[in-house]
């Protein structure tokens, strides 16, 4: 491959040396394999999560939201804390497909897919509670500015809650559309290798008649670029616009010009705890440790460094901001969300989201996957309590002590909540059986990667397979001299 | 009427950049390379010229950004003026959230789509890649020139540059 990446300081991002068709067949394989009793029983519990919180929420629209633990002083809880949770979660797939494809890191070629997948479902997730919580959603057209018989009486566009609007359905769509035009050429992959029925139908819709001609992919990569590059901002303005749901308010603790940056860095940081968890479950249960190596693993964890950072610093900045302003409003919301009677929920989030990720200096527990997996865990914890301790001890103690009060979630709530895990992870699931969950085509482009001409595996395919060339052309020069890569040979 | 064209397969990114420079050099013309996924170079390689999508791009964003700014101000200060918290009607900078928004949506749904009708791929497409393409070969596909010996010419070059197979197609033009 091209020589401009050798380099002792650069390591192979492909562990071990494959390939190109074995490479095909080793992502293609779990799709085409009957699936295992382990994904039939993960399966089977997330369908039935999924059902049950079907339920719930067929409970809680016949019924109406009084369902929820909510009263006069608190008119937002769990709803919007998972709804802001879930977004959250989908920034890092944003984030690892086109902001460090824009920073050519090309790390990211083995976990882009599954990471953008895990946005559009977290998206769903997330895009469910609003809806939910409108109480009626069948009006839910409500809030798009369609010409209608009351006036026409239009959207208040000065409101963010109707920026959100317009901010998640952006960002679905185009996540959706990033996701599918990164899967064009590996439909066309699968659809080359299956020999007929269904699944032949159905990948030769979607793939679209992509030929591999290379002009398609001059265009291709033209249009990746764009996408990339629109898809950056955007993310960056939705958990904006999200945040801005609370800081134009005027509750203490919310109106706070930090809250854009802040609500960003904490989901990019939660959603990299997200990917970490899919991922570890993924590689070991599909078996690709040498695509998804330790280093993929590793990487993401500095970035929760970071990200982790920004949150810290964010919430020292709002305590010290709270006392500096001299505002005793403020002062008092900060003081009561740490010492008050939601504190156990606020030493919860420090601890997990402050205190955790600093594990993560060490390279032990950088590099061990049960280390990582635990930690993720415990971050996801920390950041949906961050939320719940920002919406709820801001909105329990305001302005007028006699309108103060309490939230206790019902079962109803937590039962929905809980529900969004079973539509999160069975979408997953399914996810995982019918499309190639790491991107094909861009793997291929980073075998070579930091591997000499004669430390890659031999160009010459396997006889696992026949070979359709050999058949169909006249003339077969026969297959060219092996060059033997063994194991020992790859730099470690 | 149709025309002869000689397909050569090659089993790495180096033989194939290095075939199609010959190629071109070489007085056939060069009808496309087909790999399995974007091998970086082959563009100069072939000759091929920067997309224009980049322009569509830009004047999609625009036209959402026109349409969003136009909507707004039409549905808050035209049609149906309300006074929401004294605020003015035409209150711009509450207007920059949406318009991003629709910029940034036209100008990825039309790039896309702009993109799909430029290549050609839509559902229902009968067109098929070349055996292998798709997963580990490489493919040249030239037109030889109109001498009588050019044809030989053209296998002797792809075979020095490793290819691993030929086939000889009739494309009707």
């Amino acid at each position: 491959m091209s020589q401009q990446h050798l380099s002792p300081l650069r390591v192979p991002l492909v562990s071990e040396a494959r390939t190109l068709g074995q490479l095909t067949e080793e992502i293609c394989a779990p799709m085409e394999r009957p699936p295992t009793w382990k994904w039939w029983a993960a399966f089977a519990i997330a369908v039935s999560i999924l059902g049950t919180g079907a339920g719930i929420v067929a409970y809680q629209v016949g019924t109406g939201i009084g369902v929820w633990g909510l009263n006069k002083t608190i008119g937002w809880a769990f709803d919007i804390t998972n709804f802001v949770f879930w977004v959250g979660i989908g920034h890092a797939g944003t984030l690892i497909s086109a902001i460090l494809f824009l920073f050519r890191q090309k790390w990211r070629t083995s976990i882009n897919r599954a990471a953008e997948a895990m946005t559009l479902f977290a998206v769903m997730c997330a895009a469910l509670f609003p809806v939910i919580h409108m109480g009626r959603p069948w009006l839910a057209f409500w809030v798009l500015p369609y010409p209608n018989t009351r006036g026409s009486l239009w959207v208040n566009f000065r409101s963010p809650l109707l920026w959100d609007v317009f901010a998640i359905s952006t960002y679905f769509t185009v996540s959706a559309v990033f996701w599918y035009v990164g899967l064009i050429p590996d439909l066309a992959t699968v659809r080359d290798r299956v020999k007929s029925g269904v699944r032949k139908a159905v990948f030769k819709v979607l793939s679209l008649g992509w030929t591999g001609s290379n002009r398609t992919w001059s265009r291709y990569e033209t249009v990746y670029m764009l996408l990339a590059g629109l898809a950056t901002p955007l993310v960056l303005s939705v958990h904006t616009i999200v945040s801005m749901d609370f800081a134009t308010s005027v509750i203490p603790g919310w109106h706070t010009t930090i809250f854009p940056p802040y609500f960003v860095a904490g989901a990019v940081f939660s959603g990299f705890a997200m990917v970490l968890t899919l991922m570890i479950i993924t590689r070991v249960v599909l078996g690709y440790e040498h695509l998804i190596t330790l280093r993929h693993l590793e990487n993401m964890t500095k970035v929760i460094i970071v990200t982790g950072g920004i949150v810290s610093l964010a919430y020292a900045t709002e305590f010290f901001i709270a006392w500096y302003s001299g505002n005793p409003y403020e002062r008092f919301t900060f003081m009561n969300r740490a010492f008050g009677p939601y504190a156990w929920a606020y030493w919860i989030m420090v601890t997990c989201n402050v205190v955790s990720p600093h594990l993560f200096w060490f390279k032990k527990i950088r590099t061990s996957p049960a280390a990582i997996f635990v930690l993720s865990l415990v971050i996801n914890v920390g950041m949906w309590f961050e939320r719940f301790v920002i919406i709820v001890t801001s909105l329990h103690r305001d302005f007028l002590p006699s309108s103060w009060s309490m939230y206790t979630p019902t079962a109803v709530e937590v039962g929905t909540f809980i529900g969004t895990f079973g539509l999160f992870f069975t979408l997953f699931l399914l996810f995982v059986r019918v499309l190639p969950i790491i991107s094909i085509g861009e793997v291929k482009s980073v075998l070579g990667f930091a591997r000499p001409e004669h430390e890659q595996a031999p160009a010459h395919h396997p006889p696992a397979r026949p070979a359709p060339v050999a058949e169909e052309a006249p003339v077969s020069l026969g297959t060219p001299p092996l060059a033997i890569a063994t194991r020992k040979d790859v730099p470690v | 009427m149709s025309t002869p064209v000689l397909i050569g397969y090659f089993e790495s990114e180096a033989q194939v950049l290095d075939a199609t420079r010959a190629v071109r050099d070489s007085g056939h013309v060069l009808q496309d390379v087909y790999t399995p996924y974007a091998v970086h170079g082959l563009d100069e390689a072939m000759g091929l010229k920067p997309s224009r999508l980049t322009w569509v791009c830009f004047g999609a964003g625009a036209l959402g950004c026109t349409l969003a700014l136009s909507l707004q101000l039409y549905t808050s200060v035209v049609s149906w003026p309300l006074n929401v918290g004294g605020k003015p009607f035409n209150s711009f900078p509450a207007f920059i959230p949406v318009s991003f928004e629709l910029t940034v949506l036209f100008a990825a749904l039309i790039t896309v789509g702009s993109f799909l009708v430029r290549a050609k791929l839509f559902p229902g497409n009968r067109k098929q890649a070349l055996p292998r393409v798709t997963d580990d070969r490489f493919a040249i596909a030239l037109s030889p020139r109109q001498t009588p010996e050019a044809l030989e010419e053209a296998e002797q070059l792809l075979r020095r540059h490793g290819a691993v197979a030929l086939d000889l197609k009739e494309v009707s033009s």
